[in-house]
C-alpha cells in the first residue's frame, strides 16, 4: 500500500515536471536590480497579460543580477552597474548592457516634519564617511537658512547586499570627493565608514521610515511610493535640483556610446540632477550556449524589444526616465546583434 | 485467503486493545498477520542486509561530503586569504580584501549575550517541570509552550522582533540617550534568546528528572528545604546535563540566521558595542551570497559557511561527548 | 533555641522566595510566545480571505494579491524532501537500531547528530553547489533536496527511538516462524512502530515547513504558480521574509497573513502527530 503510493507520488512529480517542461518555453527567469524593480514587475505583469509569457524576476539586487547570469542560472540579469573586469572574464562571452530606463538616486531622510533640506556634495561624503554626526552641524545649517534643526544623531543607512544603486550612488561621491574615492571607491559592495545596512532599496526604504534621523540612498520611486522626503542636490553648474522625471531625463543627454556603458552622474547639463543612472538589462550577445533553444532565445529578444519600445510607455507614471531617441537607437543596435549560433534573430 | 484475512483483524484488534497478558500470542498473531500472507522472498536476507550496511554509510558519507564540498569550494579564498582572514578586520569586495573577524566578533558577541539572557529562564523553566510542577495542568501547559517557543519559524521570530522588539530597543535607547538605531547586536541577542530557551530547558529538565528519588529525600529527611535540595543536591548531580544544554543552545545560537539577518543591522564594521549594527557569519552569508562577484568574493563566503560549520560540529560533538559520559556516570 | 528558629525562617523565606521566581520567570517565559501568536492571529486573520488564498501576488505596490502559489510551493518542497528523507531516513534508521552493536554505528550516529546541527544556511550553500550551478537553474528541485537533508536526522532518530521500544521478543518470534529477515523487518517490525514512524515524519516536516535560509539560493521564489519542480518555487516563509522586510504596509499585511498561516500549519502538525501517538501507537 505504501509502496503505491509513493509510486503514485513520484508519478504525479514527474507529471507536473513534464507539463512545466511544455509550459517551458514560455517562461524566462531573470534576477537583479532593485533599483527598476517597480517598474519590471509592472511591464511584466503586463506583458504576461499580452503574450502569455511569463517573465520571473527576482530583485536580489545588482550584484547578485551579475553573478546568477555568470552562473548561467537566469536567461537576463537586471544590473544598475556596468559589469567589472573581472566578472566579465568570469562570464567568459560578451555581455551586452540593453538599456531601459534611467532613475534618480535620491537622499532621504527621517526628521520631524518632512522639511525640503538642500545639500551639497561635499556635504554628503562627509554624512557617509562619519565626519558629519548630527542634523544640528554648523554645515547642514549653512546650506539649510530657514530650518530648524533638531540635535538628533544621524543615523546612515545603506545597503548591505550587492547594489547597482549602490553603484550609482559611490561613484558619483566618487567623482565629488577626493577623500571618498581614496577611502571607500565605488561599487556595488562597499566597505562602508558607518551605518546600517539594509536589504534592497525596499529594505533601505523601511529601514529610514522607521528609524528618526536616519540619512539613506533609495531610487526615486521607493520614495515616492512611502511618502519619504528627499533632498535637492547642488549639481555641478551650482543649481539646487530637486530630482523629477524631468531633471533624470536631461541627465541623459550625453554623448552615449554604442555598448550603452555610460555613467550619468555628475551630469554638466545645468538643469540636470546629478544622481542619476541608467539601468541594464544584461544579456549574452552569443545565446546559444548551456543547450538554450532558439526559441528561448527568441523570447528573450522579443521581450527586450518590448521593454524598450512599447513598454516604456509605463515608465513615466512611475517617474522612471523613459529612454531618449538616442539612447533607444543605441538599445535597437544592441539587441539586433543578439545571435543564436552566429545567426542574428531579431528580424 | 479468508483464513489470512481473519487473522489480521484479529491481530488488529489484539493490538488495539493495551499491551497485558499473552504476548507471545500477540506476537505470533501480529506475525503471521504481517509476513505471511504469500511466500515470496523480497529480497535475499544478504541483500537487504547490504543496504542497510550501505544506508548506514552514506549517512557518514554524506556528512563527509557536505564538509568536502565546503573545503573545496573555499580553496580559492583559502589560497588568496591565508590566515588573515581570521583575523583581518576589513571586509572590503571592492578592493577583495576579507578579513572575517568582524562577523566572527559579531557572531560570538550576540550568541552569548543571548546565552546569557536565557540562562536564567531556561533554568528556572527546567526547575519548574523538572521538581515542582512534574505532572498536572500546570505541567503540561509549560511543556506546550515551550515545544510551541522551539516550534515558531526563524522568519516568524524575525518579523515579529523587527515590528516589536526593535521599535521597544530603539525607544529604551532614545530615553538613555544612546543612539536609537533600535537595530543591532542587543534586539538580535534578545530575539535569540528567546529561541533557544527551549533547547537548554528541555535537556535540562530530562537531567533534572532523573536524579534518583532517594538522594533528594535522603536530603529532606535531613531537614533541608526544597530549595536547599535543588540547590545542593539536584543542580550538583545534573551538572553535566546543564551543560550540555548550555551547548546545544550555544551551537543553535550561532546557527541562526533569519530572526538574525532581519534586526541586526547589517554592518560589516567591527562591532563596538552592543547597542550597535553588526553581522555575524551566517547573516553576511545570507545577505550578500546570491550576489558575490568574482570568484574569490564567493569562497570566502563559503569560507566562512565552512568556519560556521565547524565551530558548530564542534560544539555539537562536545554537547554530545559530555551527556554520553553523565550516563556513564549515572 | 531562638536562633534555631530563626535560622529556620530564614531558610523557609528563602525556599518559598525560590519557587515564587522560579513561577514567575518560568512564566515570563510564556509571555514571548503568547505576544507572537497573539500579534499573528490579530493582524494575520483580517488579511485571509478566499482571494488570498487563491490569488497571485499583485505587483510593487499595488494592494490586493494573495499567496496561493507560496503555498503551492511549500506543498511542493515538503513533498520532495519526504521522497528524499523518507525512504533513506526510515532504512538508516532500522540500520542503527539493528546493528546497534557494531563500531561503525557510532560514527553513523556521530554523523547525524552533527547533521542535526548544521546551519541551515550552509545547508543552502551546499545545495546551491551541488545542485543549482550544474543544472544551470534555480529549481524547487534544489530547495526539496535542502529540505530533505535538514530533515533526515530528525526521521532517522525517531524511527531508531521507536524500533529500539520494540521487544526483540517480536522479532525473534517472526524469524522463528520461518519468516525471511527482509520480510521481518519490513513487514513485521516497521508496521509495530508505524505510529513513530509517521510522527517523527509529522515532526520532520513541522521543522522545514517554516525555513527559510535553504530557500534563499536554491528555490529562489518565484512571482507566478509554478507546478515545474525544475523551476524556482515560491514558499510561504519566503514571503513572509521578502514581504516583511519590504517598506509597503500592503506587504506587511500580507506577511502577517503568510504567517498566520504558516503558524496554523505548524500547530495542526504538532497536534496530529500528539494524535497519531495517543491513537495508534502499539503498547507492548
Amino acid at each position: 500500500m505504501r509502496k503505491l503510493m509513493k509510486l503514485f507520488l513520484v508519478l504525479a512529480l514527474l507529471s507536473f515536471s513534464v507539463a512545466g517542461l511544455a509550459a517551458d518555453q514560455q517562461e524566462l527567469t531573470g534576477a537583479g536590480a532593485t533599483f527598476p524593480y517597480p517598474l519590471y514587475s509592472k511591464m511584466f505583469d503586463v506583458y504576461s497579460k499580452e503574450y502569455g509569457v511569463k517573465v520571473n524576476y527576482q530583485a536580489i539586487g545588482s550584484g547578485g543580477g551579475i553573478r546568477q547570469l555568470i552562473n548561467k542560472t537566469v536567461d537576463f540579469g537586471g544590473s544598475d552597474a556596468i559589469v567589472g573586469e573581472e566578472e566579465a572574464k568570469s562570464a567568459g562571452a560578451q555581455v551586452l548592457h540593453i538599456p531601459t530606463c534611467a532613475g534618480a538616486v535620491v537622499v532621504t531622510y527621517n526628521l520631524l516634519g518632512s522639511p525640503d533640506i538642500r545639500l551639497t556634495p561635499e556635504l554628503i561624503a562627509d554624512v557617509f564617511l562619519g565626519k558629519i554626526k548630527k542634523w544640528d552641524d554648523p554645515r547642514i545649517a549653512a546650506a539649510n537658512p530657514g530650518i530648524k534643526l533638531a540635535a538628533l544623531p544621524i543615523t546612515v543607512v545603506h545597503r548591505s547586499d550587492g547594489s547597482g544603486t549602490t553603484n550609482i550612488f559611490s561613484d558619483y561621491l566618487s567623482k565629488v570627493s577626493k577623500e571618498w574615492k581614496e577611502k571607500v571607491g565605488a561599487g556595488t559592495a562597499l566597505n562602508w565608514p558607518v551605518g546600517l545596512g539594509a536589504k534592497g532599496n525596499p529594505g533601505v526604504a523601511g529601514l529610514v521610515k522607521q528609524t528618526p534621523g536616519s540619512f539613506g540612498y533609495v531610487e526615486l520611486i521607493y520614495a515616492l511610493q512611502n511618502k519619504m522626503p528627499y533632498a535637492l542636490l547642488r549639481n555641478r553648474s551650482g543649481n539646487f535640483v530637486r530630482p523629477t522625471l524631468g531633471s533624470t531625463s536631461t541627465a541623459m543627454n550625453v554623448t552615449l556610446p554604442p555598448d550603452m556603458k555610460v555613467s550619468l552622474t555628475d551630469t554638466d547639463a545645468p538643469d540636470g540632477y546629478p544622481i542619476a543612472g541608467l539601468t541594464w538589462i544584461l544579456v549574452y550577445k552569443e545565446q546559444a550556449y548551456q543547450g538554450r533553444s532558439e526559441a528561448k532565445a527568441r523570447e528573450l529578444v522579443r521581450l527586450l524589444k518590448w521593454m524598450t519600445h512599447e513598454g516604456q510607455k509605463y515608465c513615466e507614471p512611475m517617474q522612471y526616465a523613459p529612454l531618449s531617441k538616442k539612447a533607444t537607437e543605441r538599445a535597437e543596435a544592441l539587441i539586433g546583434s543578439i545571435t543564436y549560433n552566429g545567426k542574428g534573430i531579431m528580424k | 485467503m479468508s483464513v489470512s484475512g481473519r487473522m489480521e483483524t484479529g491481530a488488529g484488534m489484539i493490538s488495539r486493545t493495551a499491551g497485558t497478558g499473552k504476548s507471545l500470542s500477540r506476537d505470533a498473531a501480529m506475525v503471521y498477520s504481517g509476513a505471511v500472507r504469500g511466500s515470496r522472498n523480497l529480497v535475499s536476507e544478504a541483500a537487504f542486509r547490504r543496504l542497510l550496511r550501505l544506508v548506514g554509510v552514506a549517512v557518514l558519507l554524506l556528512l563527509v561530503a557536505i564538509l568536502a564540498s565546503l573545503f573545496v569550494a573555499s580553496m580559492p579564498a583559502i589560497a588568496r586569504n591565508g590566515f588573515a582572514f581570521l583575523t583581518g578586520t576589513v571586509w572590503d569586495p571592492v578592493a577583495a580584501r576579507f578579513g572575517s573577524l568582524p562577523f566572527l566578533v559579531g557572531t560570538l558577541m550576540t550568541s552569548f549575550l543571548a546565552l546569557l539572557i536565557s540562562l536564567v529562564f531556561s533554568l528556572a523553566v527546567s526547575i519548574f517541570l523538572g521538581e515542582y510542577f512534574r505532572r498536572g495542568i500546570a505541567s503540561s501547559l509549560m511543556k506546550t509552550v515551550v515545544e510551541l517557543l522551539a516550534g515558531i519559524p526563524s522568519v516568524i521570530y524575525g518579523f515579529w522582533a523587527l515590528f516589536f522588539l526593535v521599535p521597544a530597543v530603539r525607544f529604551v535607547e532614545t530615553k538613555t540617550g544612546i543612539i536609537p538605531y533600535g537595530v543591532g547586536i542587543l534586539a538580535a541577542a534578545l530575539v535569540l534568546s528567546i529561541m533557544i530557551i527551549p533547547y537548554s530547558a528541555s535537556l535540562a529538565r530530562e537531567v533534572i528528572g532523573l536524579v534518583p528519588a532517594d538522594l533528594k529525600e535522603a536530603a529532606f529527611s535531613l531537614g533541608a528545604t526544597r530549595f536547599e535540595v535543588i540547590r545542593k543536591v539536584v543542580l550538583p548531580y545534573a551538572r553535566s546535563g546543564l551543560v550540555a544544554g548550555v551547548l546545544l543552545s550555544l551551537g543553535r545560537a550561532l546557527g541562526e540566521t533569519m530572526a538574525v539577518t532581519m534586526v541586526i543591522g547589517n554592518s560589516n564594521m567591527l562591532p563596538k558595542d552592543i547597542f550597535g549594527p553588526a553581522n555575524t557569519m551566517a547573516s553576511i552569508i545570507a545577505n550578500e551570497f546570491s550576489e558575490a562577484t568574482g570568484a574569490v568574493y564567493m569562497a570566502s563566503l563559503i569560507e566562512i559557511a565552512l568556519v560556521l560549520f565547524i565551530v558548530t560540529a564542534v560544539i555539537n560533538i562536545i554537547g554530545k561527548i559530555v551527556i554520553m559520559k553523565m550516563s556513564v556516570e549515572t | 533555641m531562638k536562633t534555631k528558629g530563626r535560622d529556620l525562617r530564614r531558610r523557609m523565606f528563602f525556599d518559598r522566595l525560590f519557587k515564587g521566581s522560579v513561577i514567575v520567570l518560568s512564566s515570563v517565559c510564556m509571555l514571548p510566545m503568547f505576544f507572537i501568536l497573539f500579534f499573528i492571529m490579530k493582524n494575520g486573520i483580517s488579511v485571509i480571505n478566499w482571494e488570498f488564498l487563491t490569488a497571485l501576488p499583485k505587483p510593487m505596490g499595488e494592494a490586493g494579491g494573495g499567496i496561493s502559489n507560496a503555498l503551492a510551493g511549500t506543498l511542493i518542497l515538503i513533498l520532495i524532501a519526504c521522497l528524499i528523507s523518507v525512504p533513506l531516513g526510515v532504512f538508516a534508521g532500522i540500520y542503527l537500531s539493528e546493528y546497534r552493536k557494531v563500531r561503525f554505528t557510532y560514527f553513523s550516529r556521530l554523523s547525524l547528530e552533527v547533521l542535526q546541527g548544521i546551519p541551515s544556511i550552509v545547508i543552502g550553500i551546499i545545495a546551491y553547489v551541488w545542485i543549482v550551478v550544474p543544472m544551470g537553474a534555480f529549481s524547487a528541485l534544489s530547495g526539496g533536496i535542502a529540505l530533505g537533508i535538514m530533515m533526515l536526522p530528525v526521521i532517522v532518530m525517531s524511527t531508531e527511538e521507536t524500533l529500539k521500544l520494540i521487544p526483540d521478543s517480536l522479532k525473534e518470534a517472526s524469524l522463528a516462524l520461518g519468516v525471511p529477515y527482509p520480510r521481518t523487518i519490513l513487514k513485521v517490525i516497521l508496521p509495530a512502530g508505524l505510529s513513530g514512524i509517521v510522527t517523527g515524519i509529522i515532526i520532520g516536516i513541522a521543522r522545514i515547513g517554516g525555513e527559510t535560509a535553504p530557500l534563499l539560493f536554491t528555490a529562489f521564489g518565484s512571482p507566478f504558480m509554478g507546478l515545474n519542480i525544475f523551476k524556482p518555487v515560491s514558499a510561504l516563509p519566503l514571503v513572509v521574509f521578502n514581504y516583511a522586510t519590504s517598506p509597503y504596509p500592503e506587504w506587511h499585511a500580507l506577511a502577517w497573513g503568510a504567517s498566520f498561516v504558516l503558524i496554523a500549519f505548524i500547530l495542526f502538525l504538532n497536534m496530529l502527530a500528539k494524535l497519531v501517538t495517543r491513537r495508534w501507537k502499539v503498547q507492548f
